[in-house]
């Protein structure tokens, strides 16, 4: 016991803690975005300060100056100084953004959470308001609002906050009835905290993320659609906004045609820093969420030290080997470096035969699997050494050499039955397709073929199953269909990367049966890519124990379980569950003793 | 460990012909029914495992012990109070003797709080303690659960997914319950680590004399931990009776097609098994 805790205390590598904040800030595009808004707002709470004029003072003799004059942007249409009304006007133009983004967010936000939260007749009816507001067209009814109340643009912001109400509602109340189900919630119900504490220590937490960059383009469009309501002259004529120098500025284009740049820049330059900074912002969650971004790498190209042999000089002596790796490494490209997930393995597949291939999770077991189907992940590529399928070297195929290899030669059934099937399509479609593209068949052929595997996987009524959709049959029927579907071609090696995983142990034991069976009569080679001694030992004729990336141990599946060598082997093998004695038993002998 | 600690032996928990039914989408659609009236009970300081597959219930009993899912009839008596139809606020005071340890480790943290602030949570806003009491019970949990005091200044992130699990034991610990719920805690666990982390199971349970409700899709986890066993098929219990009788030779076909299912690590025995089973198959005892 003291051993193995040494090995569950094993330091972990402290990941690096961001804020995001700090990644932001390191992030150039939302850097420049913070700084151009920082200035933007500093010159408009500290206008008085910056303006070289009043933003009132009319100068008969400047109306429609050019700019270098007294005035440095020009005068306006009445002969006001542009840059101080610039300057006020920022604002007046921020505080109506601010009015309608805290009117969205405080009521979307708190009737997001409420109905998301407790549901029921509350969300119901709050789901229908946000449909109601969402449906009105919001401009007419501004304009309408303008009539009817007089022209107060901050009253107008108000409105125009509630109308985008339901944008912040149904974001929240999404987000709410997602994390409402994570376990970590139900975890926090069962410690006994009441609902107020639940929703603001866990589910705000998710919340803000999201809120916070909806809030910056919404803030971007108040800014927008402020303007263009005041550009068509609704708004308050005795406050400077960007909207109403604009209309000013228009009126006068063919006098001062350089009065409008000034505007329309402010308010270009402001919404396009508010959407990068929401970018940015969204890009930082992503970055902390899942570390450095991988870089993909160009496939077939390995960049490593030992160029893989070419095929001519690596004929398998042994015409009885399918499969051979011979030092094969398997990397994942971040920036400059390399990480080897598999570090040299030699492993030797003959025809006709199961090989197992056992090891905990990130031993390496699927990435090896993985790189003998040239199916790895963006970002991972064969490092080294060299891998040989049926006396041709496979990997630097180029892409098309090794998709017809894979359809025709070696198959692959995966983990998880149903996100292998797409749920928009029924059975029957996606079993013909491949065997139409590949096998050249006609739709009828591919029909007749396809039923007749389905009934040779043993599924009681094919006709039902291949007209079915994937949601209506279950996980074990979903993993027979896609066993026919590998087997459809009849190939040499069929790759089973942990098919049995996600079954329940009765469905295990029907499709062992199953994968046996198919295994004899077609004598194609298997490679069974599982953490389970029991299917292990159900099913392979020789087994490789993977550790850490690299093969510590291969023999014969009779062999290996006698006699494991390796310390690691004996640690698994003596970490299975299936001979403990009943703990009613040993607690009874605890007892006599 | 707690004041109100319960003589072993005697009975803890007491589920009485529970119904639960699910609504399901859809205008006038019949409620599915999850549970057809489940009966069992569990002793002071004793496990009773739960075994059955996907869709059986068995969780969802579990849910309803926990008060996480809605009992249509029947009743929960936990030492005597009964459970079932007790308004939020009630469960809530309850919510300290009833724990849980769910799957999934990956889910079932926070992401964004640290382990202190995980821990110390329900001891903070349920159990009344000052931020550094809160602090050292969070030390003594940690070392209960074999993990370095270190980890409480780190993220879920940072850590293995039986480490993670460790971390979701120290939370149930956390009120020192009577009773936990574990939820298939150790399924989403690599080999050896399921074998430690069993081991912890049994270890605090000695240690601290709390009962446990293991649920489990695994006979051989449940066998290694549990002094009784029930068995779930299709919303019922089929067997409920010693582990030893159980997991090792049962009288339910159900149980027995379980057991025979299970392939055994190794290869001369595994083939002997696969051949029982074929002959229960071929003679019509199993399906």
């Amino acid at each position: 016991m003291t051993e193995a805790n040494s090995h569950v205390l094993a330091p972990t590598p402290r990941a690096a803690r961001q804020s995001i904040m700090s990644t932001v800030l390191h992030n150039p595009v939302g850097l420049g975005a913070l700084i151009v808004l920082a200035c933007v707002v500093l010159l408009s709470i500290f206008a008085p300060l910056f303006a070289p004029f009043s933003p009132t003072e009319v100068r008969i003799e400047s109306i429609n100056a050019p700019m270098g004059g007294e005035f440095l942007l020009g005068g306006d249409g009445v002969g006001r100084d542009i840059l101080s009304r610039l300057v006020f006007a920022g604002r007046n133009t921020l505080i109506g953004a601010l009015i309608a983004v805290g009117v969205a967010m405080t009521g979307g936000v708190i009737s997001g959470l409420l109905a998301g939260y407790f549901g029921k007749f509350f969300d119901s009816l709050a789901s229908w308001m946000a449909n109601v507001l969402m449906a009105m067209p919001s401009m007419i009814l501004l304009l309408a609002l303008f009539k009817a109340l007089g022209s107060s643009m901050f009253m107008a912001m108000v409105v125009f906050g509630v109308l985008i109400t339901p944008g912040f509602f149904r974001l929240v109340r999404g987000l709410v009835i997602n994390v409402k189900n994570e376990l970590y919630v139900d975890a926090a119900r069962v410690s006994g905290l009441s609902n107020s504490r639940i929703i603001g220590r866990h589910i705000l937490l998710v919340v803000r993320a999201p809120v916070v960059i909806q809030t910056a383009v919404v803030a971007g469009v108040a800014i927008v659609l402020q303007s263009g309501l005041e550009f068509l002259g609704l708004g308050d004529p005795s406050l400077p906004t960007w909207g109403g120098m604009l209309q000013d500025a228009f009126a006068n284009i063919y006098v001062s045609p350089t009065a409008i740049i000034w505007p329309g820049s402010a308010i270009a330059i402001t919404v396009a820093s508010l959407v990068l900074l929401g970018n940015a912002i969204r890009d930082g969650f992503q970055r902390v969420d899942t570390g450095p971004a991988k870089r993909r790498q160009k496939r077939g190209a390995p960049s490593s030290p030992t160029e893989p042999a070419s095929s001519a000089e690596v004929v398998e002596d042994d015409p009885n080997v399918l499969l051979s790796l011979r030092n094969v490494g398997v990397g994942y490209s971040a920036g400059e470096t390399t990480k080897e997930v598999v570090r040299g393995i030699n492993l030797q597949v003959h025809r006709g035969e199961v090989l197992g291939l056992v090891g905990e999770s990130g031993s390496g077991k699927t990435q090896t699997a993985f790189s003998i189907l040239g199916l790895l992940a963006p970002g991972g590529h064969v490092t080294r050494g060299s891998i040989i399928f049926d006396g041709k070297e496979i990997s630097n195929l180029p892409a098309p050499a090794m998709r017809a290899l894979r359809g025709k030669r070696i198959a692959y059934v995966p983990q998880e039955p149903m996100s292998n099937l797409d749920p928009s399509f029924r059975i029957g479609d996606q079993l013909t397709e491949p065997l139409r593209a590949v096998l050249g068949l006609s739709k009828k052929q591919a029909t007749e073929k396809a039923l007749a595997l389905l009934a040779r996987v043993g599924i009681p009524n094919p006709q039902r199953t291949f007209d079915a959709y994937p949601h209506e049959i279950s996980g074990g029927m979903a993993q027979r269909v896609l066993i026919a579907g590998a087997i459809s071609c009849e190939p040499d090696l069929l790759i089973a990367d942990e098919v049995t995983t996600a079954l329940d142990v009765t469905i295990q034991a029907e499709v062992l049966d199953l994968l046996r069976e198919l295994q004899r009569e077609l004598s194609m080679a298997v490679i069974l890519v599982t953490h389970n001694f029991g299917v292990v030992a159900d099913l392979c004729d020789r087994v490789a124990v993977m550790q850490n990336g690299q093969i510590i141990e291969t023999n014969t599946a009779l062999e290996l379980f006698a006699n494991p060598t390796h310390p690691y082997t004996q640690m698994l093998l003596s970490s299975t569950l299936e001979d403990s004695v009943p703990r009613d038993l040993v607690v009874a002998n605890q007892g006599a003793r | 460990m707690s004041a109100t600690i319960t003589e072993p032996g005697t009975e803890l928990l007491r589920v009485e012909n529970v119904v639960v039914d699910f609504p399901m989408r859809g205008w006038r659609k019949p409620d599915f029914r999850a549970l057809h009236g489940v009966s069992l009970d569990i002793k002071a300081g004793e496990t009773v495992g739960l075994v059955g597959e996907s869709g059986s219930g068995k969780t969802t009993l579990g849910r309803a012990v926990l008060g996480l899912a809605t009992v249509a009839s029947g009743s929960i008596k936990f030492d005597g109070v009964e459970l079932v139809g007790t308004t939020t606020a009630q469960r809530r005071a309850m919510g300290s003797q009833v724990q849980v340890v769910f799957q999934d480790p990956y889910t079932s943290l926070n992401p964004a709080m640290t382990i202190e602030d995980i821990l110390s949570e329900p001891l903070v806003a349920r159990g009344g303690l000052n931020r550094a009491d809160a602090r050292k019970r969070v030390r003594t949990l940690l070392e209960q659960v074999n993990l370095p005091s270190d980890a409480a200044d780190r993220l879920p992130r940072e850590f293995s997914g039986g480490q993670r699990q460790r971390v979701a034991i120290a939370r149930a610990l956390a009120l020192s319950p009577r009773l936990i719920v574990c939820d298939e805690p150790v399924s989403a666990l690599d080999l050896s680590t399921q074998a430690r982390v069993l081991d912890l199971f049994v270890d605090i349970q000695e240690q601290t004399g709390v009962a446990y409700l293991f649920v489990s899709h695994d006979l051989s986890v449940v066998r290694h931990v549990s002094h009784r066993v029930a068995v779930m098929y299709k919303g019922e219990i089929v067997e409920y009776g010693p582990c030893s009788k159980v997991t090792v030779e049962p009288d339910h076909p159900y149980t027995r097609k379980l057991l025979m299912a299970a392939p055994v690590p190794d290869p001369v025995r595994q083939k002997a098994r696969r051949e029982q089973r074929r002959e229960l198959i071929l003679a019509g005892e199993i399906n």
